[in-house]
């Protein structure tokens, strides 16, 4: 075990210089000059545009910017974004409310699609099993801004239920972002968590459980589940790495100050050390979310040994 | 023009007027009589309000900042010499006791007394000319820079990098640290010193990059940055990165007028569409400019009822040519153009009656202006649009560019598919998703097509639609447009004798236009704003942001 | 919804061959069916929109803005007044070609280096692995954006430029995932008795990736690819939706559904129709790989 998560680690860093590498190129190496559309319908003093090349190194060959901007991250140190704030505490604001987002979106989709997964499983052709067959594959073919604006419209706007958009984003105030998020995701866990109870209710180890004369209750309950959960569970931790960094849309709709809404912005106006920041560090959260849920895999599922 | 103030213009020394129309304009600011700031019964003077901001995209420093997320926080802050009364954007001494001059060169500022900044130390004439001084400062490199190039001795501490800023070359250092033209006579006197005459000066510098810095900001930058020291009539209080910045009444505030209400905060939207959503809700006090899906079909009629709160503003949309680009230097191809666009269908039907069909370049609020200025040029008449394409000879594609952030795409769209139905011939739409990538390549002459362009007033006068936008080598006339004999007539109204002389000439430059059409006027604005139902008054100004002067809460 | 007349499952001499009996299986679902027939309408629609609608997709007309549907217009008009029924028809085709173009360029290249790494394995396996890694640790909107806002900087583009981009960026963030349905099917099947004793035959590489594997690890890439495809058609709705993906002058659901958000309230058929379409097909095609993934996969059966 202790080797196999020394290599994944070892493994996590050519990833890490590899993606944010191609980050700064995309951003860096845009044909023409970032800073000279700053001052809006006029030019910018020349001084300025020279003095903000200077600043973010753009005269000197990318590979060698890259290096510098790389010995800088190394100590800690993410830049400062052209309105010259630093990049960290932009992402020390964010951050924290995109990951709430993302647990409720994690939490919603689990309690709902589990229930339905496990529901439609047990009951498996019966009128509920193709009821929610039916809704996942609706929910996973409606984009998430068509959920989005109807929710908002529909439930904000008109019948006044609850707040269209996010004003200070606590918990209880993110459920809504959070279902809308979460809506693609709940029809895989659903489908997961269906074909996986279906699998295992006929497995040895459950008719055994029956025989034994074990209520059903608690063979489903201890054994079926415990057992049929276990890629579902492996599928959401993956699904929380991904929406920490996924939700552009589903936040731009809500309002939600959180990373999403903040890259895209840095992207339109051009705010590269923004956007490499903000990157790096969804980078390194999707690669030790990915790390993480190997490692919980394994001591899930007793089968699965790693050397 | 999603970043309403960005479109104020750097000025080249060209613009230049004689000694005798400074008389004229210089007196035309108005004596500060803003009427005193009694408080009307029922009104809560300690509530706090929120209103609808952007993230600042520059360090919160008045030189160095020029859109709208940061002027909306640094105008409140700062009161420079003089600002624009929000009835009719006349410019009115704040604080500066008197503007003097007697050849439109030399200016002498007196300020009034006993002014403090933020942190108690005094508004004096240093606080001013350290201030330009900085901002100047070619190392320094601040946006606001170029607003300073008519003040002699600006060439010394700005040198022109004499590669563009792209090139290699470091520009030549700087052979001074301050500029010749500004001297400091005494603690509350001293004058300014153009390189050439130039009577409209005064009515400029009410702009947010003539603000006074404090001493603070002189020995520490970043501490200033982290929180900003104004002598506006609100101080600043704190800074959430990304989600809202708040401000507080500063109580000693010496201005004419003072705020009826308490805390300001500047709430940080992502969207409009969003800000709007809490507009609707009364989560926001105040937005300025509704977004599209608001407009379409009045709906905010529906939603807003008498919270909506209109006025026209000073900024008008045209279409701009590029004269370096083939077929948009033909002339007929241009007048068939114009000829082909429906304006009254398209404000009808794409801003439902929020735009007004212009008819000329000079705002319809200008003090003379005169309807009709572009005549059957920007009328829309197929046949002679028809007869016009025919005469230019061209048969090609149209291209209309503009960036789409602004909610820009559904009209030029209209425009686009109104050209096309009207002249048969192919007309295509290039949308550019940012306002900085686009106006990057109009600075750069870099256009493929016709372009969309907007002009807001920096002040009140017919000159400044003309001058700063068609003059030859002019700095907002990317179009490359030149007509010597255009040039002339400005700057035969530059040195008329009175301002109704000026004006007058400058009409007659303007109906030069009609003939050569640089650019297609297409509408004027009636901006709709919204206020919460906590606003029993909320008033925009004529630059399209909200009076704050105005406010009162109930 | 497993098929309980299928015959029961045997070894790998089966007489039928597995697609032979996932044929078989398939026929008999009317979901398949369903959606069979809501895929050839689309791509018919897309290859031949002049038989469903004769008129000029980019007539626009602005005195009939926002018409709600009647006689003349089934779909009504959306704010610039063009037919909503001629543009749902006529953007069939963007939709589609980028689904296509994205899942061929997708599964080409991902299962291409899929199949190399799981066979040659070794430091090859390890390169395009992580090299994969790098393309997968980027969230997919996001990359997305920094890819197209960067070809985008360009400015003036034609169609066919304009749909290679969004077809590019998507290919480019998504091909791992094919890579790594191949890499694992090709393992698994690298071992398997044929391949081995073909090898002891002395075939060479090239024979056995050909003649042996590719027949027997494509099944789990095509069920992908089926539903790849109308993810991806989901994929540039979205792009488009942000401003950033298909743009005038190309017609497509996703440009429809951009320009007509605004008016959600006004006119909502401009969204509902090119909306309900998107979902439409891109249900069509989840439904077709659902249904082929469990044709395919013995153990759902």
């Amino acid at each position: 075990m202790g080797r196999y998560v020394l290599r994944r680690v070892l493994q996590v860093v050519p990833v890490f210089l590899g993606t944010t590498f191609l980050i700064y190129a995309l951003v860096w190496a845009v044909p023409g000059d970032p800073f000279e559309g700053k001052c809006g319908e006029r030019d910018c003093p020349a001084s300025y545009v020279s003095m903000m090349r200077e600043r973010f190194n753009l005269d000197d060959p990318l590979p060698l910017q890259y290096w510098k901007y790389l010995v800088n991250l190394v100590q800690g140190d993410f830049g400062v974004t052209s309105s010259g704030v630093q990049v960290i505490d932009r992402l020390a604001a964010a951050f924290p409310v995109t990951l709430r987002l993302a647990l409720v979106a994690v939490l919603v989709e689990a309690v709902i699609g589990i229930t339905a997964g496990v529901v439609s499983g047990l009951r498996e052709r019966g009128f509920l099993d193709s009821l929610v067959l039916v809704s996942t594959l609706f929910l996973i073919s409606v984009p998430v801004f068509v959920t989005g604006y109807v929710v908002q419209l529909v439930f904000g706007l008109q019948l006044g239920w609850i707040a269209p958009t996010v004003t200070t984003p606590t918990f209880g105030n993110l459920v809504v972002p959070g279902f809308v998020l979460a809506s693609l995701s709940m029809a895989y866990v659903a489908r997961l968590a269906r074909a996986s109870i279906a699998e295992n209710r006929r497995a040895d180890y459950v008719r055994t459980a029956l025989a034994k004369g074990l209520p059903t209750r608690r063979v489903v309950g201890v054994h079926l589940l415990r057992n049929s959960l276990i890629p579902v569970v492996t599928f959401l931790g993956t699904d929380l790495g991904a929406f920490l960094g996924g939700a552009i849309v589903t936040e731009g709709i809500f309002n939600v100050p959180g990373v999403g809404g903040l890259v895209f912005r840095s992207i339109l106006t051009k705010d590269g050390a923004m956007v490499t920041g903000v990157v790096t560090v969804l980078v390194l959260v999707y690669l030790l979310m990915t790390l993480l849920v190997d490692l919980l895999y394994a001591v899930l599922d007793p089968r699965i040994r790693y050397d | 023009m999603s970043r309403a103030r960005l479109t104020r213009p750097t000025r080249t020394p060209a613009p230049t007027t004689t000694a005798a129309a400074a008389a004229a304009v210089a007196l035309a600011l108005v004596a500060t009589a803003c009427g005193s700031a009694e408080t009307p019964a029922g009104t809560d003077t300690e509530a706090g309000i929120t209103i609808f901001n952007t993230e600042p995209e520059n360090p919160l420093v008045p030189g160095n900042t020029t859109e709208v997320g940061g002027s909306r926080v640094l105008d409140p802050l700062f009161t420079g010499l003089v600002e624009y009364r929000a009835q009719d954007a006349q410019p009115v001494n704040a604080m500066a006791e008197s503007i003097d001059t007697a050849d439109s060169q030399l200016f002498t500022v007196k300020l009034k007394q006993g002014w403090l900044f933020h942190d108690g130390t005094p508004v004096t004439a240093d606080s001013f000319v350290d201030a330009w001084n900085w901002t100047a400062y070619g190392p320094n490199a601040t946006q606001g820079a170029s607003f300073f190039s008519q003040v002699e001795g600006f060439d010394a501490v700005h040198p022109a990098d004499p590669d563009g800023a792209d090139g290699p070359q470091e520009p030549p250092a700087p052979t001074a640290e301050t500029m010749s033209g500004l001297e400091v006579v005494d603690d509350h006197t001293f004058t300014i010193t153009l390189s050439e005459p130039f009577a409209v000066f005064p009515v400029t510098i009410g702009y947010e990059v003539f603000s006074p810095l404090p001493k603070a900001f002189f020995a520490d930058r970043a501490a200033f940055e982290a929180n900003p020291i104004g002598n506006g009539p609100f101080k600043y209080v704190s800074r959430a990165v990304g989600a809202d910045i708040k401000l507080t009444r500063y109580d000693d505030y010496k201005g004419a007028d003072k705020p009826k209400f308490k805390d300001l905060t500047l709430k940080v939207y992502q969207s409009r569409e969003s800000a709007y959503a809490d507009l609707v809700s009364n989560n926001l006090d105040f937005m300025e400019e509704l977004p599209p899906n608001a407009l379409a079909g009045k709906q905010y009629e529906t939603d807003l009822g008498d919270r909506v709160v209109q006025r026209e503003t000073l900024n008008n949309q045209t279409i701009a040519f590029p004269f370096y680009l083939e077929p948009y230097d033909n002339a007929d191809l241009r007048r068939a153009i114009s000829m082909a666009i429906d304006r009254e269908e398209i404000t009808e039907r794409i801003f439902e009656g929020t735009r007004k069909p212009a008819d000329g370049w000079a705002h319809p609020l200008m003090k003379g202006y005169r309807p009709g200025q572009c005549g059957e040029n920007c009328t829309y008449d197929p046949d002679k649009a028809k007869e016009a394409l025919a005469r230019s000879g061209y048969t090609g594609e149209i291209v209309l560019l503009t960036n789409t952030d602004g909610g820009h795409q559904e009209w030029a769209e209209a425009v686009v598919n109104s050209i096309k139905n009207t002249l048969g011939v192919e007309a295509r739409l290039v949308p550019s998703t940012s306002l900085g990538e686009f106006r990057q390549n109009v600075n750069a002459h870099k256009m493929t097509g016709m372009y969309r362009a907007g002009w807001i007033a920096d002040y009140p006068s017919i000159e400044n639609w003309l001058t700063p936008l068609f003059r030859t080598g002019a700095s907002s006339n990317d179009g490359l447009y030149s007509n010597p004999a255009f040039d002339a007539k400005l700057a035969e109204a530059d040195r008329a004798p009175s301002e109704e002389a000026a004006i007058e000439l400058y009409l007659e430059a303007e109906r030069m236009l009609a003939a050569d059409l640089p650019s297609i006027p297409l509408w004027t604005q009636n901006t709709i704003a919204g206020r919460s139902d906590r606003l029993k008054v909320a008033d925009l100004d004529p630059f399209r942001t909200l009076d704050l002067y105005s406010v009162e809460v109930a | 919804m497993t098929d309980r007349l299928a015959p029961p499952l045997t070894g790998p001499e089966r007489p039928r061959g597995l697609f032979g009996d996932a044929w078989h299986a398939l026929r008999r679902r009317p979901l398949f069916w369903v959606s069979v027939s809501l895929i050839a309408l689309v791509l018919l629609m897309a290859a031949f929109p002049g038989l469903f609608a004769s008129g000029d997709p980019n007539a626009a007309d602005l005195s009939r803005s926002r018409g709600a549907p009647s006689a003349a217009a089934w779909f009504g008009y959306d704010n610039q007044g063009y037919d909503i029924y001629t543009r749902v028809v006529h953007g069939a085709r963007a939709s589609v070609v980028v689904g296509v173009l994205a899942t061929a360029g997708v599964v080409l290249v991902g299962a291409g280096a899929g199949m190399l790494a799981g066979f040659y394995g070794g430091w090859l396996d390890a390169v395009v692995s992580r090299i994969a890694d790098v393309f997968v640790g980027v969230p997919f909107v996001l990359g997305a954006i920094v890819i197209l806002t960067t070809l985008n900087a360009g400015g003036d583009a034609g169609p066919a430029r304009i749909v290679a981009q969004v077809v590019l960026s998507i290919s480019v963030l998504s091909w791992p995932v094919a890579m790594r349905i191949m890499r694992s099917t090709a393992i698994a099947a690298k071992q398997q008795d044929y391949v081995k004793a073909a090898r002891a035959l002395g075939a060479s590489s090239a024979r056995i990736i050909g003649k042996h594997l590719l027949p027997n690890t494509v099944a789990p890439v095509l069920v992908y690819s089926t539903i790849a495809l109308g993810a991806f058609i989901g994929a540039e709705a979205t792009l488009s939706y942000l401003g950033i993906g298909l743009r005038q002058p190309v017609v497509s659901w996703g440009v429809m559904i951009n320009s007509a958000k605004d008016y959600l309230r006004v006119a909502p058929h401009a969204l509902l129709f090119p909306a309900g379409f998107l979902t439409a097909t891109v249900l069509a095609f989840v439904m077709l790989g659902d249904a082929v993934r469990e044709a395919l996969d013995p153990k759902l059966r």
